[in-house]
């Protein structure tokens, strides 16, 4: 049940993202000023218009395009990176191990979105800062999973049978071990991507993120704020798209994690 | 006991040492750090002046060296924009941020736990599938948001609360519902699993079996021994709390650390993000080892293992 209404949301928010440019006839940046601050319901805007006339549910679905975009490619940059270094940690043992484990700690001493916030004004701002900052903050708990993971797999006896059998270390890795792991990967991606969605649109309201025109939940959120007494649409609906996507992949998460690895509980 | 303590002082040291060089290692990701330190307006031409006066001509060890002497000594410099000790004005908006998050903690606790225990031992009544849906909603709705929906609702609409500011005890019942929020979600979720758990077990078994009253199996025998997990997750959150508080903070103009932050890196007043960015990670270790310490007091095997 709860799977399945993850699914279905989740497959609707990818839908939308993909579809938008059928969905809806209007082109998110273009600005029609005798049209402004239209409610919801106007005739060929079901969702209104914002302060410049935009159509909100043209700026809504094309935000959805790219809070997946950046959703996605934070969760596959941090699989893999993290997977990769946590992988070799639980492996190697010794000091690599050590030295993972001491960058956690420290990455783990700064709130998430405290530290991508501080990096991204750092780096500046920008769509591929952005997704760097995220995947800077987020990787480690990939590394912390996987390691431990690989600690307790690489003692199972089918890892021992192949080293007897003399396959070599990166191949005992990658084809022995890291397909155990997966299921935790898949997890622990499944969880992260909300955060990272959210967190995104947190860092865009603040301003360090996505920079307007460009039509990110976070950034439609902020500007909201100034119309907050004349137009409650405008905060209102790019909100709902947020928590929706969120709430979809969490369900998806939680339904995964269930069934693909009910020990995992992060 | 004392081992334990001792070796977790010690690690709780280091990791302090590694975040502080984490800070300065931060600042210089930009490439050319001058830029983050000077004044808006500056000249071109006083570019190189401003390096050689910030010492950034200095070899990397001791520029890293000034910074790790001065951050002992609570030292990060001088704010650029108010002209003055940059650590002075983030210990200035600290207890507006711990009255903002003492509130949304003592909310969580007094809201969130009863309600886990309540929908663990009323499995499946409507009470715990209603508080199950109100729990995966909270942790969905992102908190800027549920902030300006409060705001229109019970600000512009209704007109019972002020948008924004602190003084009085109206000021700070959104903020704090909104920080308590989605760290409520996850503590009552946590609390229910937990308590399921521990009332499958057999010491559970056992106290009904000898006859004790059901809310002395509940209280004594299976909610203390469900506080583990509740303890370390709602420390490890109350450090998220802070993270949150950056939000929060800045949604409601609360005049807190977090909007301190924020502000602080709009400005590109650089001094001030780093005071802030140490002491709030340095807070944030040390909520960690008071929650690994209570650990180790509540669970007498964490203590012989370390």
């Amino acid at each position: 049940m709860k799977g399945w209404i993850g699914l279905v949301l989740t497959l609707a928010v990818v839908g939308a993202a993909a579809a938008a440019p059928w969905l809806t006839p209007h082109d998110p940046l273009r600005a029609d000023f005798s049209s402004g601050l239209l409610p919801p319901g106007s005739p060929g805007h079901p969702l209104g218009t914002d302060q410049l006339g935009r159509d909100l549910l043209a700026r809504v679905l094309h935000g959805a395009r790219l809070a997946l975009f950046i959703g996605v490619c934070t969760v596959l940059i941090t699989a893999v990176v993290g997977g990769l270094l946590g992988l070799v940690a639980g492996f190697v043992e010794r000091w690599p191990s050590a030295v993972l484990m001491r960058i956690a700690d420290v990455q783990l001493s700064f709130p998430f979105i405290l530290l991508a916030m501080t990096i991204n004004a750092i780096v500046g701002l920008g769509l591929r800062n952005i997704i760097l900052s995220l995947s800077a903050a987020g990787w480690v708990v990939y590394a912390r999973v996987v390691r431990g993971e690989v600690l307790s797999i690489k003692q199972r006896d089918y890892v021992h049978a192949a080293a007897a059998l003399g396959v070599g270390r990166a191949r005992l890795l990658f084809r022995h071990v890291l397909p155990n792991v997966a299921p935790s990967i898949i997890v622990v991606a499944s969880l992260q991507f909300s955060q990272f969605v959210v967190a995104e649109a947190a860092i865009s309201f603040l301003g360090f993120g996505v920079q307007p025109p460009t039509p990110a939940w976070g950034s439609m959120l902020s500007e909201s704020r100034d119309f907050l007494y004349v137009a409650w649409w405008l905060a209102a609906f790019p909100g709902i798209a947020l928590a929706l996507t969120a709430l979809g992949v969490n369900l998806l998460g939680d339904w995964l994690r269930d069934t693909l690895d009910p020990k995992l509980r992060v | 006991m004392r081992g334990y303590l001792l070796s977790r002082l010690a690690q709780t040291a280091l990791v302090v040492f590694l975040s502080l060089t984490a800070v300065f290692g931060m600042v210089r990701l930009s490439g050319d750090p001058v830029l983050l330190f000077m004044p808006m307006d500056i000249q071109a031409k006083d570019v190189d002046e401003f390096r050689e006066r910030l010492g950034f001509n200095d070899p990397l060890a001791v520029q890293y060296a000034r910074f790790m002497g001065g951050a002992v000594r609570g030292d990060f410099g001088e704010s650029l924009r108010y002209r003055r000790d940059a650590l002075g004005l983030v210990l200035e908006r600290l207890p507006a941020t711990l009255l903002l998050a003492g509130t949304a903690l003592l909310l969580t606790l007094v809201v969130a736990v009863p309600l886990g225990v309540l929908s663990a031992v009323r499995r499946n009544s409507v009470l715990d599938h209603a508080s199950t849906l109100a729990t995966v909603l909270g942790q969905a709705t992102p908190g800027f948001w549920l902030g300006l929906m409060l705001i229109y609702l019970f600000s512009v609409q209704l007109r019972w609360l002020p948008t924004g500011g602190m003084g009085t005890l109206s000021h700070l019942v959104m903020p704090s519902i909104v920080l308590a929020a989605f760290y409520s979600a996850r503590v009552a979720r946590l609390t229910r699993s937990a308590m399921l758990d521990a009332l499958n077990e057999d010491y559970v078994l056992t106290a009904r079996a000898k006859g004790l009253a059901e809310s002395r199996v509940i209280g004594k025998h299976t909610l203390r021994n469900s506080a583990i997990p509740i303890i370390t997750l709602a420390g490890l959150e109350a450090g998220q709390l802070l993270g949150g508080a950056v939000i929060t903070e800045t949604i409601f103009a609360w005049p807190g650390l977090g909007r301190l932050t924020v502000q602080a890196l709009l400005n590109r007043d650089f001094p001030v993000v780093m005071a802030a960015v140490s002491f709030t990670s340095i807070i944030y270790t040390l909520m960690n080892l008071l929650v690994d310490l209570a650990y180790g007091w509540l669970d007498p095997r964490v203590r012989v293992r370390a």
